[in-house]
């Protein structure tokens, strides 16, 4: 395998990138979890289908567009969906989660129509919604790398805010920190790694790599440094374990790597509950 | 002349077509041990969103240490504890100690790390409200009690000047409610915190407080609580809404 990336370009675009996403995506992620954002992943994952399927038709129409790197419009729309569904949260200030089948759907939505227009895509398509090991360009390798130095900017500077939003945002709006300037930003880049993740993991699958492995590290951590740590190292085991299984039996990594952290999960679920049934034997 | 900490001139809000304040003017003065009264709905919580920033009256204004609240930035010298069910998700996976550092995060500033000095900072809050076994603990494990303790003590880090509460002892069983009061009343007494607070808990805090609002969209009665009883049978009614019982105590009355 080693000896496979050391002579294949297109697998150490997919090894680095999926490095790169397999620490940048969990981390984001404890944030989203403990912030019950979840299900705002998933709809910005389905607006990049509509910014990347625009895109593909685009370049296929418009000559001057040919060369055009998809993942440039698919960052674009999951920007502007985490803005449209911060403006819709605050309209519907009631009923805050209607934002998320509004926005998923309009991605679905558009997406299904530059599929319909354009045609001869499906391949290209098939990587983009389930991750590809060999579609990874060296273009692409840098816009995730250029990604993850603003999420990792973004958390290392605002972590204490971060965590005080997370924790109780009607404190951290009380004790006076510029709280909807940090949601926002963090809405912003939670869009961009989504739109870098997908090139792995796929339009479908990417939000579950932000959220999985939190999941798992919050069933043995007790504090959020912890949780925290524990998800990227869960998360850096799937994305590999993942790839490596994906390139040998020629699978789509996306599901791969999802399997994998399904199945610490389910590790670590069988674990807990051994530890506690023994606690409580030795308390008997 | 020191200024008050909080000064209240006139202020009213709607809540869309409903009225929830009527012309409220009332100061706090350092030291004060306040408590807002009122029945459910009578605009005590929004009086408190209201001092702290987080609502904006429709009418009137705030002056906070002396400084119109619009201007005002020392944020970090009110601390704010809310009502525990409202705003904590009960099943964060964080550490006492790294919910009470976060009451540093503003005195920081944006951009900087916490001090080095936070993890004595943190321990010495502890202290003060008791908790100082609680450090290394996960949050979701502790009582409703002992949160409340963590999430004051969050509040204390930051040295506040005053302390303000809005149902505190909400989830809190009620044999700890007294303890409670009981560090609150220490906290004003041995501190010095001004506190302002709004319960129900009338019985109970009764004997700590120093001074009594009887709020109901407009203020009934605003002064030291050894004055209560000279409320009118007809101001209280109007108060609460309806015929309230006035029970003596020995050394102060309350409703």
């Amino acid at each position: 395998m080693i000896e496979a990336i050391l002579s294949y370009e297109f697998l150490q675009n997919a090894f680095a990138a999926g490095l790169i996403i397999g620490v940048i995506a969990p981390l984001l992620g404890v944030f989203i979890v403990v912030r019950r954002l979840s299900l705002i992943a998933d709809a910005l994952s389905h607006v990049t289908l509509a910014g990347i399927a625009g895109s593909l038709y685009l370049s296929q129409s418009v000559a001057s567009l040919a060369l055009l790197n998809p993942l440039f419009l698919g960052i674009a729309a999951s920007v502007a969906g985490s803005v449209l569904i911060e403006r819709l949260r605050s309209l519907y200030k009631h009923y805050e989660e209607l934002a998320i089948p509004i926005i998923l759907s309009a991605g679905i939505g558009f997406g299904a129509i530059f599929i319909s227009l354009a045609e001869g895509f499906s391949n290209d398509l098939f990587g983009y919604l389930f991750g590809s090991v060999s579609a990874v360009s060296r273009e692409d390798l840098l816009i995730v790398a250029a990604i993850a130095v603003v999420v990792l900017a973004f958390i290392y500077f605002f972590f204490k805010e971060l965590f005080v939003l997370s924790f109780d945002d009607e404190y951290a709006r009380a004790s006076g920190l510029p709280a909807k300037w940090i949601h926002f930003i963090f809405m912003i880049v939670t869009a961009l790694v989504i739109a870098g993740s997908m090139r792995i993991v796929g339009i479908l699958l990417v939000s579950s790599l932000m959220t999985i492995p939190v999941a798992t590290a919050m069933r043995v951590t007790k504090s959020f440094k912890q949780t925290i740590i524990l998800s990227i190292v869960f998360g850096e085991i799937s994305v590999i374990t993942g790839l490596v299984t994906a390139f040998y039996f020629d699978l789509a990594p996306g599901g791969t790597i999802v399997v994998t952290s399904i199945f610490l999960l389910l590790l670590v679920i069988a674990y807990k509950k051994i530890m506690v049934s023994l606690k409580k034997g030795a308390i008997a | 002349m020191v200024a008050p900490l909080i000064d209240i001139k006139d202020i009213s809000f709607e809540y869309e077509q409903t009225k929830a304040l009527d012309n409220i003017s009332m100061k706090v003065e350092e030291g004060d041990f306040l408590a807002i009264l009122g029945p459910n709905g009578s605009g005590k919580s929004t009086l408190l969103k209201i001092m702290l920033g987080l609502m904006k009256p429709s009418k009137g204004k705030i002056e906070l240490f002396g400084i119109d609240a619009k201007n005002f930035k020392n944020r970090e010298w009110i601390g704010y504890v809310s009502q525990k069910s409202n705003s904590f998700n009960s099943g964060f996976p964080a550490t006492v100690e790294e919910v009470v550092a976060g009451g540093l995060a503003k005195k920081t500033g944006l951009f900087h790390r916490l001090p080095k000095s936070a993890h004595q900072e943190v321990a010495e809050a502890l202290e003060a409200v008791g908790m100082q076994d609680f450090m290394g603990r996960s949050v979701s494990e502790l009582s409703g009690g002992q949160q409340q303790r963590i999430f004051i003590a969050r509040a204390l880090v930051a040295k506040p000047k005053i302390l303000i509460l809005d149902e505190p002892t909400v989830g809190v069983d009620h044999q700890n409610v007294q303890a409670f009061y009981d560090m609150l009343a220490s906290l004003n007494r041995d501190k010095n915190i001004t506190l302002v607070l709004v319960t129900h808990d009338v019985d109970t805090v009764t004997d700590r407080i120093t001074h009594v609002a009887c709020l109901n969209q407009t203020i009934h009665f605003h002064g030291f609580k050894e004055q209560l009883h000279t409320m009118s049978d007809e101001q209280r009614e109007a108060w609460y809404g309806h015929s309230v019982r006035k029970i003596h105590h020995i050394g102060g009355s309350h409703a």
